[in-house]
């Protein structure tokens, strides 16, 4: 038995354990992303989304609560809500037209009494226990998270102490959201939890933090991890030190004669007192939160197959960012997302690794050894893979005997 | 200009627009725009709730010459080519001078290994103006009909 510094490439080919993950990860006590509260501002609103294959909406009700529920009618099973996003003052299955109302309670079966007296529901059908099935959800700051399971830990007992702070840090008055990417990834779902919580590959692969001296590894920063590594943040402080260090590698995206013809791409706000310049924090398993300079976003991770994987951004600013501010996370959006200046890479390199480690035996592993093979907090370095070593560690921990050669 | 030599000329800017992409001779692409020329892709799902993030804006030579270095120097990506296919052209007038264009596109990516695949079909919404004889692009909007892009976009649509 080997610990998380060394994962076998059968993690990641094994079509096999797709549906051990649905049954023990996705369906098991975890905690998921489900939306923003900001996106349900009145009765009725609601998004849909999915925990792992489960479809669900999130509904605000008549009483301003908010719920999430199975979108998966009781009848035959269809798509209750359909659209990703909208407004209904009831949740009605297009089919046969079971209605539902906002808190999920079945209030109407057309022809439940049948015609004419014939036909219709058995008199012992009980409208009462044929509800949309709730799913339990947790609110923090306005982050709408939800669990399949009733063995979950609470919310914040999940995430832990760090990860709480966090959360409160960035989503500590009204957000409001910007817009959405959507982006489809031809690797397995693990490869890209993995790529957010590692720092090594950041400023490497993302030639242009290196390019434009962004974001170095010999910057101050550090990496957290709670909830015995499952939930992990990297972040790094604006702070330069020595610049010469950096240039001293031999790193192929150095490149002195390139410079950008529009600078101003790269002009901030620094709007935490805490200095942090970039942070990506990821939640166990798919939940993915970013601040890279004035780019806010939320990341949700699908997986979809064991060789290809959904990415949902959401991303946001403030309800009261001025004009000026809002314009800069406009134009520093294209740093980000699919098309994003430092992270499309992310959308391509899990797939180099999904065709890389394809064909490998039985034994062979990836090596996760940089900073050793703990799994604790550093303050001191980035050089480290701590965090991806925490992921391992919570797939490990869940997955049990399933990975058993 | 009558009608049709106007709309001729559009359709001439359509054309380079296209060549200097499929061609991969993107070093040309900024100058089809004015110097304040405004570029954008968004997705119609942002287009239509009205909201203001896009994959990609640019607005100035300056931004649209740094997608090129991305493209050249900088990024790491899949070699690959687009083939744009575009129809429906319909030219009007402006309100604020030149002309409101708007056109539809469908563009086919090509990998390195040959895997080809419809990248994006979409709209273009355009105003065009003439600067010194010449009709340029004050602002490109490019709308995708689909909300997703697969694995990344690094050549403008
Ligand atoms: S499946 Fe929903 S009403 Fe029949
Ligand atoms: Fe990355």
């Amino acid at each position: 038995m080997r610990g998380p510094a060394h994962i076998p490439y059968r993690f990641l080919q094994d079509p096999s354990l797709f549906a051990v993950e649905q049954q023990r990860i996705f369906k098991g006590p975890t905690w998921h992303y489900l939306c923003l509260e900001a996106e349900l501002p009145e009765a009725g609103s609601f998004v849909t989304t999915r925990i792992g294959e489960t479809p669900v909406v999130v509904v605000r009700g008549e009483d301003g609560e908010l719920r999430a529920l199975v979108n998966r009618c009781r009848h035959k099973g269809a798509l209750v809500c359909v659209e990703p996003r909208g407004r209904a003052p009831t949740l009605r299955c297009l089919y046969h037209g079971w209605s539902y109302q906002l808190d999920g309670r079945l209030r109407l079966v057309p022809f439940e009494k049948g015609v004419d007296g014939r036909g219709g529901m058995p008199p012992c059908f009980d409208k009462s226990e044929h509800g949309l099935h709730p799913v339990r959800s947790a609110r923090l700051h306005g982050v709408v998270f939800g669990t399949l399971s009733e063995a979950t830990e609470p919310l914040e007992d999940y995430l832990g102490p760090d990860m709480c702070r966090h959360f409160r840090r960035v989503f500590c008055k009204p957000v409001e959201v910007l817009g959405y990417f959507h982006q489809v990834l031809h690797n397995n779902w693990k490869l890209y939890a993995e790529n957010a919580r590692d720092s090594y590959h950041a400023t490497i692969l993302h030639a242009f933090y290196a390019t434009f001296r962004l974001n170095r590894l010999t910057m101050g920063g550090g990496l957290v991890v709670n909830h015995d590594g499952w939930n992990t943040m990297n972040y790094s402080i604006g702070a330069s030190l020595q610049e010469g260090q950096y240039d001293a590698r031999e790193l192929r995206s150095v490149l002195p004669d390139i410079g950008l013809a529009s600078p101003e791409l790269l002009d901030h706000r620094l709007e935490f007192a805490d200095g942090i310049t970039v942070a990506i924090q990821s939640i166990f398993p798919g939940c993915v939160h970013q601040q890279i300079y004035n780019t806010l976003a939320l990341r949700q991770l699908v997986p979809l197959s064991h060789d290809r994987s959904e990415l949902h951004w959401t991303v946001f600013g403030y309800a009261d960012d001025d004009a000026e501010l809002r314009a800069l996370r406009l134009r520093q959006a294209n740093l980000i997302g699919p098309a994003g200046y430092v992270s499309m890479e992310d959308g391509v390199i899990g797939e180099y690794v999904q065709r890389g480690s394809a064909g490998a035996a039985p034994g062979e592993t990836a090596l996760l050894l940089m900073g050793g093979e703990g799994i604790a907090s550093v303050t001191d370095s980035r050089a480290n893979e701590a965090t991806v070593r925490g992921f391992w560690q919570g797939y490990r921990t869940l997955m049990g005997d399933a990975l058993d050669d | 200009m009558t009608e049709s030599a106007l709309f001729l000329r559009v359709q001439q800017l359509q054309t380079h627009y296209v060549q200097t992409i499929d061609d991969d001779r993107l070093e040309d692409w900024p100058a089809l725009f004015t110097a304040e020329g405004r570029y954008a892709i968004t997705t119609r799902e942002n287009h239509v709730a009205g909201l203001p993030l896009a994959l990609l804006s640019c607005t100035g030579h300056g931004m649209l010459q740094d997608r090129v270095t991305g493209y050249r120097r900088i990024n790491v990506y899949e070699p690959q080519v687009y083939r744009h296919q575009t129809s429906a052209l319909v030219v009007t007038d402006a309100a604020c001078g030149g002309w409101r264009c708007q056109s539809h596109f469908l563009v086919v990516r090509t990998l390195q290994h040959g895997a080809m695949s419809v990248f994006a079909t979409g709209r273009y919404l355009d105003h065009v103006v003439e600067q010194e004889g010449t009709l340029k692009f004050a602002e490109r909007l490019v709308i995708t009909d689909s909300r997703q892009t697969d694995t990344l976009l690094v050549i403008p649509l």
